[in-house]
């Protein structure tokens, strides 16, 4: 059965859809049927108290739930029109079409040009050296990281700074060309100016990448989203333009949460 | 509504709606002592009324200050973020209507000792009540978030306009027939400007609320033939 998202956003181009999602850990219902568009030319901004599903919705988009041995999600989800839980999906292609960054920077405990390197050779991105050369400092540049390690492409990527080292995932996920990045809480574990240049950099690549945002910080949903979603108690409770869910939410429990009133 | 999570917050945003509260009733009693000085030739109360415009301006001053660091330290969302906004852009507003009361104040000297044998002065002060109505209705609305309450402030707007012409007309005609009143006729001319512009700001106000209450922009209003003849 396909159900309509619960508030409705003109989107210029749907990048991908869900359509009545349900997941559960075990016999626990963890999102409880919900339906959202997201579109290409925006960055959507997930939002909801610890616990709401947020995260666990993320995690549907591009199968990470897949991971978890107990969970099992219901529903169609779609990318570009196609059902990505359709037998005939390559889970490892989906997750390279939908790109994921997460809460902690997670470099692998290698070189920063094997880290962006990594992907493409996997994926047969890249056919020589010259090649992956091109692509690692394409994705770096993109990242914002290229002009600080251009000159220390082999130092290991964990010897980076938090910021660089989450810059360099967000580098490493672009390296594979995605459609789509999820980005789990990814300034998190940042301090400021490392949260201001993450954010600078979504602006960026606002419009090249779909992009859907997991944050505990509502300051931050209302900086880089243009759309946000705000999850509760594994419900959308609420979805429409940033501006118009800060200033004046429909939902009682969404002015109750973004005021501050929230439990 | 329920309380913030952090109750410094609900503090903060309790002493900016005391100050305006506060600031409301003095714009009030500005306007009722006015008109009470201009009927009784009461120049020591004129006076009052003067000195008393200071703790208004006062109280803009520190409402001002507090919006700022509310805004600065606790980014208020939404309704919050509505409501302050609407108690930072009313406050110059009834710093605004506290001056119109003091402007009234100042003519009462200025208007000879027997202007309360002026046919036209019986007019005003129905009208300055109806004013002084329409401010406390509308920080009352700001209050109780009272939506419905500013709708009928903006309502009353057209009664304000209505006597501020029917005055007007009233005391052109007694000038003409009376050019020895001109002078006191002219002082008298604007103090019913002043509290025609009073109604303005009380209904400007009311739709700050309005929209501080709902998210919404107050419905237009009708503007028949009732609007002031210089507008």
């Amino acid at each position: 059965m396909m159900h309509e998202p619960q508030t409705l956003v003109p989107a210029t181009q749907t990048k991908m859809t869900a359509r009545d999602v349900k997941v559960f850990y075990g016999e626990k219902q963890a999102i409880k049927g919900v339906s959202i568009d997201v579109d290409m030319d925006n960055v959507t901004a997930f939002i909801g108290p610890s616990g709401c599903g947020k995260s666990t919705f993320l995690r549907t988009l591009n199968r990470m739930n897949d991971t978890v041995a107990s969970a099992r999600t219901e529903g169609t989800i779609t990318l570009d029109g196609e059902d990505i839980y359709a037998p005939s999906m390559d889970v490892v292609q989906l997750r390279a079409r939908v790109g994921m960054v997460f809460q902690k920077p997670n470099p692998f405990p290698k070189s920063i040009y094997e880290n962006i390197a990594y992907g493409p050779r996997i994926h047969g991105l890249a056919h020589g050296k010259a090649d992956l050369d091109v692509i690692v400092e394409k994705s770096l540049r993109r990242a914002g990281l290229w002009e600080e390690v251009k000159d220390r492409l082999h130092d290991s990527g964990t010897a980076l700074s938090g910021g660089q080292q989450q810059r360099l995932c967000i580098g490493r996920a672009i390296a594979v060309e995605p459609e789509v990045i999820l980005m789990d809480e990814p300034c998190s574990a940042l301090d400021p100016i490392a949260t201001a240049k993450i954010e600078e950099l979504i602006h960026e690549l606002r419009g090249r990448y779909a992009i859907v945002i997991v944050t505990h910080n509502m300051q931050q949903a209302a900086r880089v989203s243009q759309r946000t979603a705000f999850f509760h108690l594994g419900e959308l409770v609420e979805y429409g333009v940033t501006s118009d869910i800060f200033t004046n939410p429909r939902q009682e429990r969404t002015k109750d949460y973004i005021t501050g009133r929230y439990g | 509504m329920a309380e913030h999570t952090i109750k410094a917050f609900d503090e903060e945003i309790d002493k900016l709606r005391g100050l305006i509260a506060e600031m409301g009733g003095r714009a009030e009693a500005a306007i009722e002592n006015a008109m009470l000085a201009l009927q009784r030739q009461d120049k020591t109360l004129a006076a009052q009324v003067v000195a008393d415009d200071k703790r208004i301006d006062a109280i803009e001053a520190e409402v001002e200050k507090l919006v700022v660091q509310v805004i600065a330290l606790r980014a208020p969302m939404a309704n919050d973020l509505r409501d302050v906004i609407a108690a930072l852009k009313i406050v110059g507003v009834v710093e605004r209507i506290g001056d119109y009361a003091k402007n009234i104040a100042k003519r009462v000297p200025l208007i000879a000792a027997n202007q309360r044998t002026l046919e036209p002065v019986s007019l005003l002060p129905s009208m300055g009540q109806v004013a002084a109505e329409m401010v406390h209705d509308a920080l009352n609305a700001f209050a109780a978030r009272d939506a419905d309450l500013a709708t009928a402030v903006i309502e009353r707007d057209t009664v304000v306009d209505d006597f501020y012409n029917s005055v007007f007309r009233s005391l052109v005609t007694y000038m003409v027939e009376n050019p020895k009143t001109i002078s006191e006729c002219a002082h008298l001319l604007f103090i019913a400007k002043n509290i025609e512009r009073i109604g303005d700001h009380a209904t400007n106000v009311a739709e700050m609320v309005y929209y501080a209450a709902t998210g919404q922009m107050a419905p237009e209003r009708e503007r028949g033939g009732t609007q002031p003849l210089e507008d």
